[in-house]
């Protein structure tokens, strides 16, 4: 469950009030008549789905009703900033500090890892026996 | 490969079944091979299977960065069924269908795959045209299909509440008798050890971190285990499928979304058949061990973390219990959440890419399981031949580009 803090209502509200809209900072293409079928799909179809740092755009479609921009970790589910519309997040992928690492945060406040990892060194030698 | 058969059973039951063969080898890799897929999961197990049995390609090592079907393979709600709507759609899990009548037999391994029947209900006026459109669709492509009335359903499936005094009233459904479920990871566990036999090497624990690629052709892929060499490369990645395309610098129309499903406690038989709604969204049947096996829609942000949100359990359960109210005092036993790669058009993608010799199979989205066998053959022929096999041609992703998409939303049963 997200605590998404609302940019424009300055609170942090339950997921339930939001709803996701996709990737944020998406231009639409600023010469319709001029612009190429491969353009127009990458617009309107081809999205980056990373997994780590991702900019999203969400609605407090139960609160204000107004559109704001999440930077989020889709990994650990981490929100790292809300910022409203027309401005651009303070936090990247490039940005130093920010957590890369996959995997998710267990109860316990540890970590955890998914999948083989290339330093589960002991774990692929005994896989291979 | 040890056969399983009646007579094997018992003469294991002798020896306290302590001599049963290992499924499969847990192979060192080799340098080089004729074909790599990228993913061991059902689809890409299955298609490592094709291409060794039925398309002579004997030299396949199929690369997992976990263990053999420990993604969607292991996370679904195993329906089985082909009522989608266009006509390639229709094709493709029809041609699945196909291949589950006799997958048990042809992998000596029991999938379990039981043909108990798919209803698809409708509550609104504006549900039962959607319904009516789809089953002519259906039938005009040789899929089996009907419009049944609340009476009929009634017989089908007694415990569904038809009555008027629901919140959605149920006015009809689709029935597709040939649809089911199977025994998801018996499919995974068959087709390994189909392929395996054939030759095939599994490299469980050995994630792919990179590809080789020069002057636009496919060489091989890093791993942790190290470098191995194909001029064939299949991705069959499911919710990564977007992670792997990045290494290759390909862009995909993909997002991936936490699906969940939850189960319940055992009961004694009371579902005959699968029953799912798209209106009020839910899905439900029940496995042979006696748990409700429970579905419903993504969670609508992008994420990898295999979990979902509570207010997605909290709609599914809605859903649930607004179908069967009977259920109410059910208590769920387990909940998981699957990466599913859903696609703008609710349809997958087998595709070339623009890098030769690499290919993609994804996309599946919330409705991969059902395709797995049929996913597989069309994938292996393409692999096979070098040109996208006629079934699977529709299905490139030059269809975002060119405006030939194919609309299954209504037909995906999750809406996404």
């Amino acid at each position: 469950m997200f605590y998404i803090f609302c940019p424009y209502c300055k609170e942090h509200r339950e997921e339930e009030e939001f709803h996701a809209r996709g990737q944020a900072h998406l231009m639409r293409p600023s010469d319709p008549d001029n612009t190429s079928d491969e353009e127009w799909g990458d617009y309107l179809f081809f999205r980056n789905n990373p997994r780590g740092i991702h900019h999203e755009m969400w609605v407090h479609s139960v609160g204000c009703r107004k559109f704001f921009n999440i930077t989020r970790n889709t990994a650990t589910y981490e929100i790292l900033e809300t910022y409203p519309m027309g401005e651009q997040p303070t936090i990247t992928a490039a940005t130093p500090d920010v957590r890369h690492e996959q995997g998710v945060q267990v109860a316990d406040g540890g970590w955890q890892t998914v999948g083989a990892r290339s330093e589960n060194k002991a774990l692929n030698e005994e896989a291979s026996s | 490969m040890q056969r399983y058969s009646g007579f094997g059973l018992v003469k294991h039951a002798l020896g306290h079944h302590e001599n049963w063969e290992r499924q499969w080898r847990n192979p060192e890799p080799k340098k080089r091979y004729d074909v790599i897929i990228v993913g061991g999961g059902g689809h890409g197990l299955a298609t490592a299977y094709y291409l060794a049995k039925e398309f002579g390609v004997k030299n396949v090592a199929v690369v997992e960065k976990g263990w053999l079907g420990g993604g969607n393979t292991a996370r679904n709600t195993t329906i089985v069924r082909s009522n989608y709507l266009w006509d390639e759609a229709g094709r493709l899990y029809n041609h699945s269908l196909d291949l589950w009548k006799g997958l048990s037999q042809d992998l000596n391994y029991n999938v379990m795959f039981s043909q108990r029947g798919v209803l698809n209900l409708g509550h609104t006026l504006q549900d039962m045209r959607d319904i009516q459109r789809r089953v002519h669709a259906n039938r005009l492509n040789g899929i089996d299909s009907e419009v049944v009335t609340p009476g009929q359903i009634k017989e089908i499936e007694p415990q569904l509440d038809i009555s008027s005094r629901a919140r959605y009233p149920i006015m009809g459904a689709s029935w597709q008798k040939s649809a089911g479920v199977a025994r998801h990871d018996a499919v995974a566990w068959g087709y390994a050890r189909g392929a395996d036999a054939l030759g095939v090497d599994l490299l469980q624990n050995t994630e792919v971190t990179g590809f080789k690629i020069r002057d636009g052709k496919i060489l091989g892929v890093h791993t942790n285990r190290g470098d191995i060499e194909a001029n064939t490369v299949g991705c069959v990645a499911a919710g990564n499928s977007g992670v792997l395309a990045n290494m290759a610098g390909i862009k995909l129309p993909l997002e991936s979304h936490p699906l969940q499903a939850l189960v319940s406690e055992p009961l004694k038989p009371i579902l005959n058949t699968v029953t799912m709604s798209n209106h009020v969204h839910g899905y439900i049947s029940q496995s042979d061990k006696g748990d409700l096996v429970i579905g419903a829609g993504i969670d609508g942000y992008v994420g990898y973390g295999q979990r979902g949100s509570y207010p997605t359990i909290e709609h599914t359960l809605q859903a649930i219990v607004e179908m069967f109210p009977m259920f109410s005092r059910v208590r769920m036993n387990r909940q998981w959440g699957g990466i599913v790669d859903t696609c703008p058009d609710a349809c997958p993608i087998l595709s070339k890419t623009k890098v030769k010799g690499l290919y993609f199979n994804c996309g599946w989205g919330t409705g991969g399981f059902k395709a797995t066998p049929g996913s597989g053959h069309v994938f292996a022929a393409s692999l096979a031949k070098g040109e996208m096999h006629p079934i699977a041609a529709p299905f490139s992703i030059d269809r975002f580009h060119t405006g030939a998409l194919i609309d299954e939303h209504g037909a995906a049963g999750v809406a996404h």
